[in-house]
């Protein structure tokens, strides 16, 4: 397989814009080859995932590039880190790991990403147009970028992503190309109540089984209601591309590409149809929780990063609640900025809540202890807590959650899934 | 028997299979300390992946498993080879970074699933440049 660089493109591999830039271009035109793409294209923006320590070799990357004086060519937001900037004492590191973290920090904001630090980009300013091509890492910014604002990436992986923010380019593949995005199999909806469909506890459910049974074909959902939130779709794409490898799915009505199930299929009819029914959605449910037990010793939310909308749904909930356990948010400096603004910061921690900032609990040491039970709303953290944590899991809504917290026992809703 | 599968990144290798019953994201699924697979939810969980041929039904989760395995070619505790069932972004990368950082290389080969049904686990295999996998 060839790939056919640019005459602007081999200079660069050659070092005329520095040893940096020179390798991030031959390790994009390697993988470019590899993946079988023609050619590379110009991409508007980045979102770069690999500024979380996860071992000293990534530390090392990133200082390679900025010794050769890479810089990012185009607007490129940063995911989280390993570490709360704004709370330093939140995240419980050994002094190798806190160096090595921040380290890893400096060394992207060197390079000039702008210093977002949260995996909601979306909900942080960077928003780009439906249509144009972008590079963005972070399996849930993907999925919601392609889903969502129809701009199109393919899911960069840690180091791809920065590669391209330098370069400004990304290889000609998969979900940049027209053809590879339209849905091949329709998930009809019309079987769930609309009471179902309305709360926020579905969508998560929803994501788990779409990224378990779908993966990276490209399905167009049906019969979701028109005006729900950007949080329940921000909260379908993380928990679809937790349990599997979901880029793009289309919302018929909601994705920019799928006005209609006939758009989103771009002129070719399904080759599967499933129609959802509430005991498909049954084990993908029970997958979300490791626990079986009904005690809880701590609560987590905000994976996708809690919104300013969430902040007020949970402003209502937590009226007069006196919580029980230890309950973290983690939530951009974006939004956490605003909510100082409108004075609205200090009631939640009065209310004996911790914000985490510019990371969160499952990449980074945060809760107390070894083990436990945390109970969480996200289909993401209910994901990769036991992997990451060694937490047990329990998974439910929102309001669950704060009436879990307040007695320490599980308070759930079971009636909506009847 | 000889089952020929694509180079994704070419090179030799041999050594047991270590066979996945269940897709995995790397992050959040393997220890990158250890090479161990720390999904408790996995039914390879606990196995240990580094030094084996390790034959992957499919990928899912997080674009930070090429961090992950370019941390595991760092400390040596990755894979001797990768056999996928289709070609995959996310892996690769790490082993093409690791090269880039003088970490080392190992293969990359495309099999698809009903040749990768041939392999099992603990089988002694050798993959040749060209993509070949020859049992026994």
């Amino acid at each position: 397989m060839s790939l056919d660089l640019s005459e602007e493109e081999k200079g660069i591999a050659a070092g005329n814009r520095g040893e940096g830039a020179a390798m991030a271009m031959r390790i994009l035109a390697e993988m470019g080859r590899l993946l079988g793409a023609p050619r590379l294209i110009p991409v508007l923006s980045a979102h770069i995932d690999g500024a979380l320590y996860h071992g000293d070799s990534g530390v090392h990357f990133a200082e390679r590039l900025v010794a050769g004086g890479a810089k990012v060519a185009i607007p490129s937001s940063l995911n989280v880190g390993g570490l709360d900037l704004l709370h330093p004492g939140t995240v419980k590191a050994d002094a190798h790991r806190y160096e090595m973290a921040r380290r890893l920090m400096e060394a992207y904001g060197a390079m000039g990403c702008w210093q977002t630090w949260t995996c909601s980009p979306y909900h942080a300013g960077h928003r780009p147009a439906a249509g144009t091509d972008v590079a963005w890492g972070e399996s849930n910014a993907v999925a919601f970028c392609n889903s969502v604002l129809g701009a199109r990436t393919n899911r960069y992986g840690d180091f791809l992503d920065i590669c391209c923010a330098v370069t400004g380019r990304a290889p000609y593949y998969g979900l940049h190309r027209a053809e590879n995005r339209r849905a091949m199999v329709l998930i009809d909806t019309s079987a769930l109540s609309q009471r179902l469909k309305r709360a926020d506890v579905f969508y998560p459910v929803l994501g788990c089984w779409y990224g378990l049974e779908i993966g990276t074909e490209i399905g167009v959902i049906d019969g979701l209601p028109a005006d729900i939130s950007e949080d329940c779709l921000k909260a379908l794409a993380a928990s679809a591309a937790s349990s599997g490898a979901v880029g793009l799915f289309h919302v018929a009505g909601r994705t920019p590409e799928a006005p209609t199930v006939e758009a989103a299929g771009g002129g070719t009819a399904p080759t599967r149809i499933i129609r959802l029914t509430p005991g498909m959605l049954e084990s993908a449910r029970d997958w979300l929780s490791t626990s079986k037990g009904h005690g809880i010793d701590a609560v987590a939310l905000g994976s996708p990063h809690f919104s300013l909308a969430e902040f007020a749904a949970l402003e209502v909930l937590l009226q007069g609640a006196r919580l029980a356990v230890p309950f973290y948010i983690c939530t951009g400096r974006n939004v956490v900025a605003e909510l100082e603004e409108q004075d609205r910061l200090a009631r939640f921690s009065e209310a004996g809540i911790t914000i985490v900032a510019d990371t969160c609990v499952v990449v980074a040491p945060i809760l107390p202890g070894k083990t436990g039970v945390l109970m969480t709303n996200s289909g993401k953290f209910a994901h990769y807590t036991p992997a990451n944590t060694g937490y047990e899991v329990i998974y439910g809504s929102l309001a669950d959650c704060v009436a879990s917290a307040v007695t320490g026992r599980l308070a759930r809703d079971e009636s909506l899934w009847q | 028997m000889t089952l020929q599968g694509e180079p994704q990144i070419a090179g030799k290798a041999e050594g047991l299979v270590l066979k996945l019953a269940r897709p995995i994201s790397f992050w959040g699924g393997v220890d990158p300390t250890t090479g161990r697979i720390s999904d408790p939810r996995h039914p390879n969980h606990d196995s240990e992946i580094g030094g084996r041929i390790l034959v992957l039904p499919g990928m899912i989760g997080s674009s930070s498993s090429s961090y992950i395995m370019l941390e595991l070619m760092a400390i040596r505790r990755a894979p001797a080879a990768l056999v996928l069932a289709e070609p995959d972004a996310i892996l690769g990368l790490g082993v093409v970074v690791a090269r880039e950082m003088n970490y080392g290389s190992i293969p990359v080969v495309v099999l698809p699933r009903e040749q990768q049904a041939r392999l099992e686990t603990g089988q002694r295999v050798r993959i040749a440049e060209d993509g070949a996998v020859e049992i026994g």
